[in-house]
């Protein structure tokens, strides 16, 4: 169906390279963005998302092809372009130092917005984003979510015909995302485009239309449910098997008519390479279910990696009858100043549990998580790690645990094989181990290939693998993850999630901190975290059922996380727009 | 020994980031080249192939005797005959000469009469550098010419002791300061890799995230202190060697003393220079902090060791502070040892200070380190 205003921006066989040689980060694309939409710019970190945005922003030139935004070419009208458009980078530059107030007058003067207008603007944009209360407080004193709407506030001030905002969702807690949904989508009745970039297939299913991008191709445009209907009638809810989730997951996995599975709760979500479901899941209740964006983004990759883990075949068996939890948190207590990042937090993990702190950035879950791993000292309270006191036997604990930190736990100037022969030298295997151990890991994780290769230059995916490798070099009881796979694509994260569950079965215990709701549910128990206190606790089937209701009949781990917000009371953010 | 391999893994790693960061080997490459540059450049800072211009007024034989010298003179190539006062500008504003010389029409009368000989020279200043240090050669024939006329008082009061300089030295007059810069070079670049390298350390690891990592290992706070702090002592080294080397073969800077006393004392001046730059590192949360306080220490540093200006022409107060300045005591060990082999006894003196600066700067790193991680 033609539609009959052109489109705002056409992109004609774009291609973008860094560097002559250098692997295309935008590989022949042809895309259009319609205005009085929200256009989803949807992929994994290091698909291109940001380098699109900036090449119809005409900051940046095409390598090939062309961007015309309004008519205009991106190379030739820069400037005509950036006057037309709002934008509003990952990281907005705002003022930390400034007030509200003062901020929004700054970009005003940059913008070029006349003095006698100012007024009635900023009026009806800290109406909008609901910051009228807070135009005396400084930029940098503001939560995650409202510095992202006063970011908005400053994109929006000349009006543009064309919103660009890099993943605006990053860092923000899942209600302050929604409003700053419901305030775009608002902008989108006025006839503006929006282009909303994000790593989450979940913000994808809200879009009108998607454009989905992986390692620099255009996977699929148009609107999600065309893509999300790819896998409708095959995907279902499994539930009654014999024997452990985790267990009968990698079974399936390795089923060639499987295409992909992911635990959910108690059950397993599956998604079958055709409609009949294959002779092993006989026995077991199926339901049919939704399919999802990321259900088939998965298939049309060609499905998920099997389930078997080598790394875990090749792990020893901790017992996982050991009385001694693996990890112990005991009324965790940490104060910067007069403020109290985390408080009161309690909770024990059992071998062989995977146990999730859940919550948005600022929350408090990362001073938790750094309490235990021995990176902060508490305030308040004790931490065990296998049986270790973190005060008094640290380096024994440290001994027992992997650390794995998704952003940054490599050496990016050192080779693949250096950072692994480092961590084993670390962690005090000696020499005739540590050979074989770092050729198992290289083996295990395909890294042979890249050996020599800086870590740095690794595509995401790889550098995950490393990481991952690099944390299980001494075989630790206890692994810590933060944010293991935030922005990766769903594929390295299956494959990880495959890893670690096989680990999980061999009775190693894990600590996980994500804001990523999917990979709560990968929990056996999860405590959610939010302003410092944990404000619930229990399986990822108890926190959604304690969210159902007549509205909700099949709460997701979002719709969960806001409602026992809500419930705890703790929602002292301000409400602004309507929530979707 | 497990705590052996997590030193050795440490160490290798701690060099391999130097090694592979391109902007670490900038930090390791950069200053020792363009200090070796510069002074290399320093030290032929002889000017040769010069052209100049003469405009002979005299009939007498004196000019011809000077103008006879000039000309032999190895460095000057061309010398244009002028006829009047107007070419002689036109030589020097167009380029053709450096320096013009005029001998006025009493020249010689005057110099066989025992009066007031007067020579004029004009000199390029554009090339305010070359020009300066022609007018040096020149001055230096004209001295020799008016010594061997002992008739000529005032030009031999111009000329004053220094006829007898052996003929090398006429044309470079820098070459005693090049004997005492190069030995304090070895100190400068040592001071500064000690402080970068290490400064740097830390702060990178933090800056990436990857501090946290190594927190997590079972490494213990002194074995990450050690880790970090020998493999800075030993590129010091390297650049010690580097320079030394340099300064024997390339500048001929006479090496006197003892060698090992030498190394002895660099081991502690590194140890006193890298505790500094570990406590800088374990202050700093960025890379552009730590390069920052480095620089901060390494300016007044440098001023208050003797380097640029006498010690002994310090305030008083400002002498006190130098005490607690490690260069202070290395630039004495490194100019003695190699000018004037200064015995192992003076060496051991000023060696102490250095290492009880160390101990001290060491210590506090450690602290600081511990402080900062809570």
């Amino acid at each position: 169906m033609d539609t009959p205003s052109p489109a705002v921006v056409t992109v004609r066989s774009l291609t973008k390279r860094f560097g002559p040689d250098g692997p295309p980060a935008l590989d022949a694309l042809d895309a259009e963005i319609l205005p009085g939409e929200i256009t989803g710019l949807v992929g994994p970190d290091g698909a291109g998302k940001t380098t699109l945005i900036r090449l119809m922003t005409g900051l940046m030139a095409p390598t090939e092809g062309h961007v015309e935004v309004f008519g205009n070419d991106t190379r030739t009208r820069a400037q005509a372009v950036q006057e037309a458009i709002g934008y509003m980078p990952q990281r907005f530059g705002l003022y930390e130092d400034l007030s509200v107030l003062e901020n929004l007058t700054l970009y005003a003067e940059l913008r070029g917005l006349p003095e006698q207008d100012r007024p009635e603007v900023f009026a009806e944009l800290l109406r909008f984003t609901d910051l009228a209360r807070f135009t005396a407080r400084l930029a940098g004193r503001l939560s995650g979510g409202m510095k992202q709407k006063l970011g908005l506030a400053c994109a929006l001030l000349k009006k543009p015909r064309l919103l660009l905002l890099d993943e605006p969702g990053v860092g923000v807690d899942p209600i302050s995302r929604r409003e700053l949904w419901s305030m775009v989508e608002n902008l989108t009745r006025e006839g503006i485009a929006v282009v909303w970039s994000t790593a989450y297939l979940d913000e994808a299913e809200a879009c009108s239309r998607v454009l989905l991008l992986n390692e620099g191709k255009l996977l699929f445009a148009g609107p999600p449910g065309q893509l999300t209907g790819r896998t409708r009638g095959r995907v279902f809810r499994v539930s009654g098997f014999q024997g452990r989730k985790r267990d009968v997951l990698a079974g399936l996995l390795e089923d060639p008519l499987v295409s992909d599975g992911v635990i959910q709760g108690e059950a397993l979500r599956l998604v079958l390479r055709q409609e009949s479901p294959p002779e092993r899941l006989q026995g077991m209740v199926m339901v049919p279910a939704e399919p999802r964006f990321e259900d088939s983004f998965v298939d049309l990759l060609g499905g998920g990696p099997g389930g078997r883990s080598v790394l875990a075949e090749n792990t020893r068996e901790f017992p996982k009858d050991d009385p001694k939890p693996a990890i112990e948190a005991r009324g965790l207590t940490r104060m910067f100043g007069d403020f109290t990042a985390a408080a009161d937090i309690t909770f024990s993990v059992p071998r062989g549990e995977i146990f999730g702190l859940l919550g948005p950035n600022g929350a408090g879950k990362s001073t938790t998580f750094k309490m235990l791993c021995g990176l902060l000292k508490p305030t308040r309270g004790e931490g065990r790690v296998a049986g270790f006191d973190l005060r008094r036997d640290g380096a024994n604990a440290r001994n027992r645990l992997g650390y794995m930190a998704q952003k940054f736990s490599l050496y990016g100037d050192l080779s693949v094989a250096q950072n692994l022969d480092f961590f084993a030298g670390v962690y005090g295997l000696d020499r005739a181990s540590r050979r074989a151990r770092t050729r198992m890991m290289t083996e295990i994780f395909d890294l042979g290939p890249y050996a020599r290769q800086s870590a740095r230059d690794l595509p995401l995916g790889l550098k995950q693998r490393l990481a991952l490798a690099c944390s299980v070099m001494h075989e630790p009881d206890v692994l810590f993850l933060d944010e293991p796979t935030s922005g990766v694509d769903p594929i390295t994260r299956r494959e990880f999630w495959t890893h670690i569950n096989g680990l999980v079965e061999r009775g190693v215990s894990v600590l996980v901190t994500t804001h990523f709701m999917d990979e709560a549910e990968y929990c056996d128990r999860i405590s959610l975290i939010y302003r410092g206190r944990s404000i619930a606790l229990g399986s990822p089937d108890d926190l959604k059922a304690s969210a159902r209701s007549d509205d909700l009949p099949d709460p997701t781990m979002e719709d969960a996380f806001i409602a026992l917000i809500r419930k705890s009371g703790a929602d002292g953010e301000p409400k602004g727009g309507t929530v979707s | 020994m497990a705590v052996r391999e997590r030193l050795f893994a440490l160490v290798v790693k701690e060099l391999l980031a130097i090694l592979r960061d391109p902007r670490g080997r900038v930090v390791l490459i950069a200053p020792p080249m363009v200090q070796l540059l510069v002074f290399s450049f320093a030290a032929t800072l002889d000017v040769t192939r010069i052209d100049i211009a003469v405009l002979n007024q005299d009939a007498g034989h004196h000019s011809i005797e000077a103008i006879q010298r000039i000309a032999g003179a190895p460095p000057f190539r061309t010398i244009h005959y002028v006829h009047s006062p107007a070419e002689l500008e036109d030589a020097i504003v167009m380029q053709r000469a450096i320096a013009a010389i005029q001998f006025g029409s009493d020249f010689s009368r005057n110099v066989d009469s025992g009066r007031e000989a007067r020579i004029q020279v004009l000199l390029d200043g554009r090339k305010s550098n070359a020009a300066q240090i022609v007018f040096s050669y020149l001055n230096r024939i004209f001295a020799e010419v008016a010594s061997e006329y002992p008739l000529s008082l005032r030009a031999r009061d111009m000329a004053g002791p220094g006829v007898d300089v052996v003929a090398r030295a006429w044309f470079n007059p820098n070459l005693e300061d090049l004997w005492y810069m190069v030995p304090s070079l070895v100190a400068v670049i040592a001071l500064l890799m000690g402080l970068l390298v290490t400064a740097l350390s830390i702060a990178r690891e933090r800056e990436l995230g990857t501090f946290d990592q190594l927190m997590v290992s079972p490494l213990r706070t002194w074995e990450i202190l050690v880790g970090k702090v020998i493999p800075p002592m030993m590129i010091g080294f390297v650049h010690i060697t580097l320079f030394v080397l340099a300064a024997v073969f390339l500048f001929r800077v006479p090496l006197n003393g003892s060698l090992p006393l030498l190394y002895g004392a660099s081991f502690f001046f590194l140890f006193a220079t890298v505790g500094v730059g570990l406590f800088l590192s374990a202050a700093s949360t960025t890379q552009q902090q730590a390069i920052l306080g480095a620089f901060v220490f390494m300016v007044p540093s440098l001023v208050l060791s003797g380097f640029v200006t006498p010690i002994e022409n310090m305030p008083g107060w400002l002498q006190v502070v130098s005490y607690a300045n490690p260069v202070r005591y290395y630039l004495i060990i490194v100019k003695g040892v190699f000018l004037k082999d200064l015995p192992a006894d003076a060496i051991f003196q000023n060696t102490v200070p250095m290492a009880v600066i160390g101990v001290v700067t060491m210590l506090a790193a450690t602290w600081l380190f511990r402080h900062r991680q809570e």
